[in-house]
């Protein structure tokens, strides 16, 4: 598929190294040299890769309340409108507003608006879905998925430059390192 | 002070000689060779009951709720006892994938996977009971509320609403907690498989993961609230459909204690089932050394643990009928044990109190023919509790003159047996076409994958040496 023409824009290089170790190694290299525009990727999380990249807390949290909140209020609301207001229902002259009765739908609302944040909040924080990106133009980057840690530095960072990035990349360590150019 | 301690180290969690290459092709070459001759007749067979199922469903649409053995004032019988023992079932799965994820219980990636799978297909089956009991299947949206032509909703204050919420809402989140574990390895196929199609449903199926850092970063974290929101959720199920039943005035229901023991009785079985099936699919696709003896020995001590919480939950009721000194809960009490339905009584006992109690035994808490035994008999009690709480309370309740004696038709044990169809089909798909083991979090668990367990100048693997600490001599 790689048709390495120099029409293709270039998307980054790629390097690959043996284990998780080495993984963070590289990944500490590569930030403490400035590089902005840089990920690493694994077959499964690696403990600590998250300070070796300086990565940032994850934002999802504040989706999670949000949609559990909206849950949470959207469900009473409901309730209220539907048993109160719209549709006053006297059972044995009890209170209307009984809200301990209210209780189980609300928290199976709050629950299932929050599972729906967490889970699409973090295919949308990742970007996801994107079925197709230039590192899949890489035969060895199929092993990403099952044995291979890789690390892959863009050419949309500010101070990229092929000849410097391959160096620091071979100084490190990292073998098969190749161009990673779009397909266009 | 001449005792000795030994160090008993944690067992590997995976057995054998693997690295993280040999792994990903033990579980995914499962999916990628040719269809074995076993997977089809076993689909057949599970086809001809999913058969079952369908046509003892459409002839009750078609004639009615009458063909079963319901009757005054047995007006819940089978439907129900399906419906709580399916969804007690499924609770397994969320509880090794979620409540042991937060206590970090690395022994459930070997299992997670397809306890999860079992629970999404067995809430399928549950909830299959309460939408065809209605009677009126074709106007079972009024249980969601709906704008419809008579300007009604649903009430809010009834326990049967508080299921449909509860057990939809857990059967959709069981479903994106599974998806959401499921995309690392959909990815591992797509990069594995060799034909188009395949790698383009697979691809799909991925979502375009690549395994970035900065992907997992987020993936991890969604993992975590996932489990935080499931934990509550599942304990929350079980204690919705435990009121269907607590917030009646039926004796022998109206008890508070129903909630704890449901969840209780639900975790029971469902290990129960993941038991069954782990040691049947171990055994076919020998993958005994992901699915160790260790980890059928911890799931036989939650069994002995839950088993015990059951039979402590049955003194209990006892005691607090004896002790509240209101006539029809001492007597629906003695009616179980001694009444029409003792054969039924005695068999729970046996089978949920007794049974599991042989796994005080390490020996046979790690016989794998034995654990599979007990597997099966648990669940058989656990299908009688139901039957006793259901039918028992319901045949004899306040006046003796109205008391009636329920006989299942062929009707209902042929929707019975039919929802093993449909589990089946679903669960040899599943098996085909899935990573049973969840791929990427084995790997994680694995001592490779901690990069503190590799040398710090060579780079090379070299597990720490465990330090084993002195027992302390200094006298007190």
């Amino acid at each position: 598929m790689s048709t390495e023409t120099s029409e293709n824009k270039l998307y980054g290089i790629l390097a690959e190294v043996r284990n998780p170790k080495e993984l963070i190694d590289i990944a500490r290299t590569v930030n403490k040299n400035g590089y902005k525009k840089y990920d690493t990727f694994s077959p499964f999380p690696i403990h600590g890769i998250n300070k070796a990249m300086s990565l940032q807390k994850s934002k999802l949290g504040w989706i999670v309340l949000v949609h559990g909140l909206i849950g949470l209020t959207g469900a009473l609301s409901m309730i209220y409108f539907m048993m109160v207001y719209d549709y006053p229902l006297n059972i044995s002259g009890k209170s209307l507003m009984n809200v301990p009765a209210w209780i189980p739908v609300t928290f199976e609302l709050t629950i299932l608006l929050s599972a729906f944040g967490t889970v699409f909040g973090m295919f949308f924080l990742n970007g996801l879905p994107k079925l197709n990106h230039p590192l899949f133009n890489s035969e060895n980057f199929k092993k990403a998925t099952n044995d291979g840690f890789f690390i892959c530095i863009e050419a949309d960072d500010p101070q990229f430059e092929p000849e410097k990035v391959h160096h620091l990349l071979l100084v490190a360590g990292a073998t098969n390192i190749e161009e990673i150019h779009d397909d266009a | 002070m001449s005792k000795t301690y030994d160090y008993v180290p944690e067992p590997a969690l995976v057995k054998g000689n693997h690295d993280f290459s040999s792994i990903n092709s033990l579980i995914t070459d499962i999916n990628l060779r040719p269809t074995p001759k076993g997977w089809y007749i076993a689909f057949g067979l599970s086809n001809i009951l999913l058969f079952v199922l369908l046509f003892s469903t459409g002839y009750l649409i078609w004639e009615g709720t009458g063909i079963w053995g319901l009757n005054q004032p047995v007006g819940w019988g089978w439907a129900i006892v399906n419906f709580v023992w399916w969804v007690g079932i499924g609770h397994a799965g969320t509880l090794i994938s979620a409540i042991l994820f937060l206590f970090r219980q690395d022994w459930r990636t070997a299992i997670n996977r397809f306890a999860e799978a079992m629970t999404i297909f067995a809430v399928m089956c549950a909830g299959i009971f309460p939408a065809i009991h209605v009677g009126r299947i074709w106007v079972i949206y009024w249980v969601f509320p709906i704008p419809n032509s008579m300007v009604m909703w649903p009430n809010f204050n009834s326990p049967l609403l508080w299921d449909v919420f509860a057990v939809s809402t857990y059967f959709t989140v069981s479903l994106l907690f599974w998806y959401v574990g499921l995309v690392p390895d959909f990815a591992t196929l797509r990069d594995r498989i060799k034909s188009k199609y395949g790698k383009m449903i697979y691809g799909v199926a991925a979502l375009g993961w690549r395994g970035s850092n900065r992907h997992w970063w987020n993936y991890e974290k969604a993992y975590m609230i996932l489990a935080g929101l499931a934990t509550p959720l599942v304990l929350s199920v079980h204690t919705i459909v435990s009121f269907d039943f607590a917030v009646s005035i039926i004796p022998g229901w109206h008890t508070t204690i129903f909630p704890p023991y449901f969840v209780a009785g639900a975790v029971f079985s469902g290990f129960a089932m993941v038991l069954t099936l782990m040691i049947i699919c171990r055994k076919i696709y020998g993958l005994e050394e992901i699915m160790t003896d260790d980890h059928i020995e911890k799931m036989n001590l939650i069994i002995l643990v839950t088993g015990s919480m059951v039979g402590f939950a049955y003194l209990m009721e006892f005691f607090i009928a004896w002790y509240s000194q209101v006539e029809y809960e001492k007597a629906i009490f003695i009616i179980r044990a001694t009444g029409p339905y003792a054969w039924a009584y005695w068999i729970m006992i046996s089978c949920n109190v007794l049974s599991p109690q042989f796994f005080w035994s390490k020996k046979l808490r790690r016989n794998v023919t034995f654990t599979f035994i007990i597997s099966i008999v648990v669940n058989i009690g656990m299908w009688f509790e139901r039957f006793v709480i259901t039918v028992s309370s319901l045949s004899t309740d306040y006046l003796p003159s109205s008391w009636g004696y329920f006989s299942p038709t062929i009707w209902d044990i042929l929707t019975y047996v039919g929802t093993f169809g449909l589990f089946f089909t679903f669960f040899l798909l599943f098996l085909r076409f899935m990573p049973m083991v969840a791929v990427a979090e084995i790997k994680g668990a694995m001592p490779q994958a901690d990069p503190h367990n590799y040398d710090p100048e060579t780079s090379d693997y070299s597990p720490q040496e465990i330090e084993i600490p002195e027992p302390n001599k200094e006298s007190v």
